[in-house]
């Protein structure tokens, strides 16, 4: 309980691995029983809409399978162009860093489990 | 008048073509000097373009240009495949609109993110869009 | 009897650049406020060696010969240079005209043949017209970036984003928001959002005369590009009359968080970041 995945995408990803990492996360999610998932977006250069849909939808699925997510570190210039494209990821909550996006999470999760308040964080660095 | 200075081209056929020609694209808009908001707004109309042509038009060719015109200079973008068209160009230009699963965002998301938008269709020929971004557009 | 205009001016530079001297020191719209009498020597001087040399009878009746490159690079020099120390355009133009009289009264002097004195006559006469010309239009250009500049830096000082506590950053706006506009704010914004790691961005628009459709959309882009990085956006300053016209436009505002002034939208902030401000109360204190 209390565990955190914390993924860092460090590459710009084409469409299949994005597809990949959705799949591979649901089933991190299901094996660690983590209660949060943090992903870590500060090396994408740019989120078009088809990754847009995907951190939409790791929101969604960990939001059934009873895990919150937060996408943390989106750079300016992409904030600013995904909102030109039309792209409001809705539903997806942000953090500003690494930092923050824990304690959104830790709020989130809520306050009972404060005495096992490990970070217990998963590096699931995708390549 | 619009004045073509360098010329590249690139063949778009699968999924992982899409990110070395990204990067050439990020590549061009330096050496002009595009400033980072104008660059990331024409790589992800890119991006777009070039998935749309990947999963309509079953691949095709990309042509980057650095034009001028006047005191401007901005990146030509032309994306050229031989699938089977657009039947309607202005259902297609809208939001939310898609006959794949998409969010239905790729082309009028793309023309919100460029300076200029051109695109031609023949049903049964093909597509070709062409986009512009002006340096300080 | 033919004429070699080439060796006739080259031999006869020195005498041409004090006439040209002459004539322009005689000039009313001398500006020796901004140039001195010396530096107009040199500049004069060098543009007078570079058209000696690459005037010849054959280029003389086309311009457009790429032999005058440099004259029209020196040339192109000055009057930017020229446009930006604030010289008036009838100054700029008095310079290179001088000198058409100059070379003119040095021809008429030198060439006895008539046929021949109006050959050259006219060549030079045309050359230096179209040197008035390109004079004329870089000059323009020189005071267009002068323009281009002045409006960079307005945009750029009338949207200061500042920091008013430790995690909260306040951004006030003066004037029309367009898309432009709306463009540099946001850049901003969010780029010192990264910069200091605030959570909270107040954008205060009392000083915006009018909200219409437009400038609401541009507010709700920000709004949203602010959120998408992982910070709040609180807009401030609504007056009665904006919340009207928000109001008769049917504009949508109940997702974000308005305040009606600066200090309620501060206040809002420290409640959201768990903030207090409390009066303290004075003691007598001994040192």
């Amino acid at each position: 309980m209390g565990k955190f995945l914390l993924v860092t995408i460090q590459v710009d990803l084409y469409d299949r691995l994005a597809l990949n990492l959705e799949t591979d996360l649901a089933n991190m999610v299901n094996k660690t029983g983590a209660r949060g998932v943090l992903i870590d977006i500060s090396a994408l250069s740019i989120v078009d809409s088809f990754m847009g849909r995907i951190l939409g939808n790791i929101g969604t699925m960990s939001k059934i399978m009873d895990a919150e997510s937060v996408v943390v570190g989106m750079q300016p210039a992409v904030a600013i162009t995904l909102v030109e494209l039309g792209l409001e990821l809705k539903g997806v909550s942000t953090a500003l860093n690494v930092e923050k996006g824990m304690q959104l999470l830790h709020t989130k999760v809520g306050s009972f489990e404060d005495e096992e308040k490990e970070e217990d964080a998963d590096d699931n660095s995708i390549e | 008048m619009i004045i073509v200075l360098s010329k590249d081209a690139m063949a778009i056929q699968k999924e992982q073509d899409v990110v070395p020609f990204r990067n050439r694209v990020k590549e061009y808009a330096v050496k002009i000097g595009m400033s980072l908001v104008n660059q990331t707004k024409l790589i992800t109309a890119a991006s777009e373009l070039v998935r749309n042509m990947l999963k309509y038009g079953g691949g095709g060719s990309t042509l980057i240009e650095v034009i001028s015109k006047g005191r401007e200079n901005g990146i030509r973008l032309t994306f050229a495949d031989k699938g089977p068209g657009i039947k309607d160009i202005p259902l297609a230009m809208q939001d939310g609109y898609s006959t794949g699963k998409s969010l239905g965002l790729g082309l009028p998301g793309a023309k919100r993110l460029v300076s200029e938008f051109d695109i031609k269709s023949t049903p049964g020929k093909g597509t070709t869009v062409t986009v512009i971004k002006w340096k300080n557009g | 009897m033919s004429v070699n205009t080439s060796k006739l001016l080259q031999k006869e530079r020195k005498k041409i650049l004090e006439l040209w001297m002459k004539n322009q020191l005689a000039d009313d719209s001398l500006r020796d406020d901004l140039m001195t009498n010396e530096e107009l020597r040199v500049q004069s001087d060098e543009l007078l060696t570079a058209l000696t040399k690459s005037v010849n009878d054959k280029n003389l009746s086309n311009h457009q010969s790429s032999d005058f490159d440099q004259v029209f690079e020196i040339l192109s020099g000055i009057s930017i240079t020229r446009a930006r120390q604030g010289y008036s355009p009838r100054e700029t133009g008095a310079y290179i005209f001088s000198l058409k009289d100059a070379l003119l009264e040095v021809l008429q002097d030198e060439i006895t043949d008539p046929t021949e004195l109006f050959r050259v006559s006219m060549g030079i006469s045309r050359l230096l017209d179209s040197f008035g010309v390109t004079t004329f239009e870089t000059f323009i250009k020189g005071r267009e970036e002068v323009i281009l500049r002045q409006t960079d830096e307005i945009t750029e000082i009338s949207t200061p984003v500042i920091q008013l506590w430790d995690g909260i950053l306040g951004l006030p706006i003066i004037g029309t928001l367009d898309s432009s506009r709306t463009q540099v704010v946001m850049e901003n914004l969010l780029q010192r959002i990264v910069e200091t790691g605030s959570s909270i961005a107040i954008l205060d628009i009392s000083g915006v005369p009018a909200v219409d459709s437009l400038v609401a959309q541009h507010l709700i882009k920000t709004i949203n590009a602010t959120r998408l990085m992982g910070a709040e956006c609180i807009i401030s300053g609504i007056r009665p009359e904006i919340a009207q016209t928000v109001v008769h436009l049917g504009i949508d505002l109940s997702n974000i968080v308005t305040k009606a002034t600066l200090a309620s939208a501060l206040k809002y902030a420290f409640s959201i970041t768990n903030l207090e401000v409390r009066k303290t109360v004075k003691t007598k204190t001994t040192f």
